[in-house]
């Protein structure tokens, strides 16, 4: 400032000769970074490392939010915790109801398909994740949770809260991971109208409450309410999970698709907690393989660095 | 000479705004939310060059690439590319007053989320949107505030 350019002790600044040179060789090493990252050479395992480095900065400016939930839990009182509990215990005996009704109906399932055998489970194994950051603005909506490849996550892994779909994991660090939500707007799933079958793509519309169905014809039979699944298509996401709920659909009569808009029933932005699963791959709900769907926008990559 | 009077500082500054960058925020504050650590190495750059430049930027944005899950080498890009152009001017910058600082600061600002957004798009990623250039007001606007705090710390009165 001027109290610094006034100091009469210091040795007059002129042009750092050596800027301009500098910024050349930097400018070359950035492009170099991004064109290999780009392409996922080499530069994910420096990647890698780096968000290895970067996970205790990342728990530190956490830490503030992580404490305040914690007091928060820690102090709450012996009526609310006996609310809760009445509340947990209401909950669970309705999910053993609907479990008991599910065996039944795998069981006509499978009679149905002329199947002698069992199916085999469809998730083999899930992985309860914390999350520590999120990054909610318009340009991305991401997940920091605390899992990383020393617990076996991997690339493309698909995240759950007990809603609905989540979404999949981006980029994996040593102890920790990144998670794309399905509201950000890099981020497209192959969906399907529970009522009807029909299929289409609900983009991320960058902001956590709302997903778009943009290739939806004007004529297409959807209404405000419809339930959406996983279609299973694409090669990510297994079928029939929870994804949004329709919201409202425009239909304009000079424009050839209509403007359907759907609210993800997962808790996006205030969940604290998310679950990574995995799929039994002889499952018919599982994703279907890679090799069926060539052409599909989230076709697994490979998950070695 | 300066390095060991103003690395110290240097490094705690770019620190704390490293901090302030990637603290999660709720959305309306994220899309607002000034790029501190920018503003530093700016500030940095015009006022001790031979002590934090472009190397320093680079690094930094290297930290904001990590941190924002973003393109290696992108912020790490942009941001050498203004701190190279606040080496590069420091002299006319240093002595303008502060308002008129902050124009200068503006537009490096818009060059920097410029260069950001080209190679978005470039890339084939999501660059739509007037969202992401909102920020930058607000990094302008809090330039003298930046200017006075980190004038401190090299300038003992």
């Amino acid at each position: 400032m001027a109290g610094f350019a006034a100091a009469g002790r210091r040795t007059h600044y002129g042009r750092t000769p050596a800027a301009g040179l500098r910024f050349f060789v930097y400018a070359v090493i950035s492009i170099l970074l991004m064109y290999t990252d780009e392409r996922r050479g080499w530069s994910d395992s420096l990647r890698y490392g780096l968000q290895g480095a970067a996970y205790p900065v990342q728990m530190v400016v956490s830490s503030p939010q992580r404490f305040w939930h914690w007091l928060r839990e820690s102090s709450a009182t012996r009526a609310r915790l006996k609310e809760e509990n009445a509340r947990l215990t209401e909950t669970g005996r309705d999910l053993q109801l609907a479990q008991l009704r599910m065996a039944a109906l795998e069981a006509e399932n499978r009679q149905l398909r002329e199947l002698h055998t069992a199916l085999p489970p469809l998730v083999t194994k899930r992985l309860l994740a914390e999350v520590i950051s999120i990054e909610t603005n318009p340009l991305r909506q991401r997940l920091i949770i605390n899992k990383g490849r020393a617990d076996g996550v991997h690339r493309n892994q698909v995240a759950v809260d007990g809603y609905g779909i989540v979404g999949q994991v981006t980029k994996v660090g040593p102890w920790s991971s990144e998670v794309i939500l399905i509201s950000d707007p890099e981020h497209a799933l192959p969906v399907q109208v529970v009522r009807n079958q029909l299929r289409s793509v609900a983009e991320g519309s960058g902001r956590s409450g709302e997903l778009v169905l943009p290739f939806l014809a004007v004529n297409s039979d959807v209404k405000a309410g419809d339930l959406l699944v996983t279609s299973g298509l694409g090669g990510v996401f297994p079928a029939g999970y929870p994804v949004a709920k329709v919201t409202g659909v425009v239909r304009e009569p000079d424009q050839l698709v209509a403007q359907v808009r759907a609210a993800p029933l997962a808790r996006l932005t205030d969940t604290r907690e998310v679950l990574l699963i995995e799929f039994n791959a002889t499952n018919p709900a599982a994703p279907a393989a890679e090799a069926l769907i060539s052409g599909a926008v989230n076709a697994p990559a490979d998950d070695t660095p | 000479m300066s390095l060991r009077e103003h690395g110290a500082p240097v490094f705690l500054t770019a620190l704390v705004a490293l901090v302030l960058s990637i603290v999660p925020l709720p959305f309306w504050l994220a899309i607002i939310r000034p790029a501190f650590l920018v503003l530093v190495v700016v500030y940095w750059s015009a006022m001790a060059p031979h002590v934090a430049g472009v190397t320093l930027a680079f690094f930094a944005g290297l930290v904001l690439d990590v941190f924002q899950g973003a393109l290696l080498g992108q912020h790490a890009f942009a941001l050498a590319l203004i701190s190279y152009l606040a080496v590069r001017f420091h002299l006319q910058m240093r002595a303008k007053p502060l308002f008129e600082q902050s124009i200068y600061c503006f537009a490096a600002m818009l060059i920097y989320e410029l260069v950001l957004w080209s190679i978005d798009g470039w890339t084939g990623h999501n660059s739509a949107g007037a969202w992401r250039w909102l920020y930058t007001l607000p990094s302008a606007l809090l330039w003298p505030f930046v200017a006075g705090v980190l004038g401190r710390f090299h300038a003992p009165s």
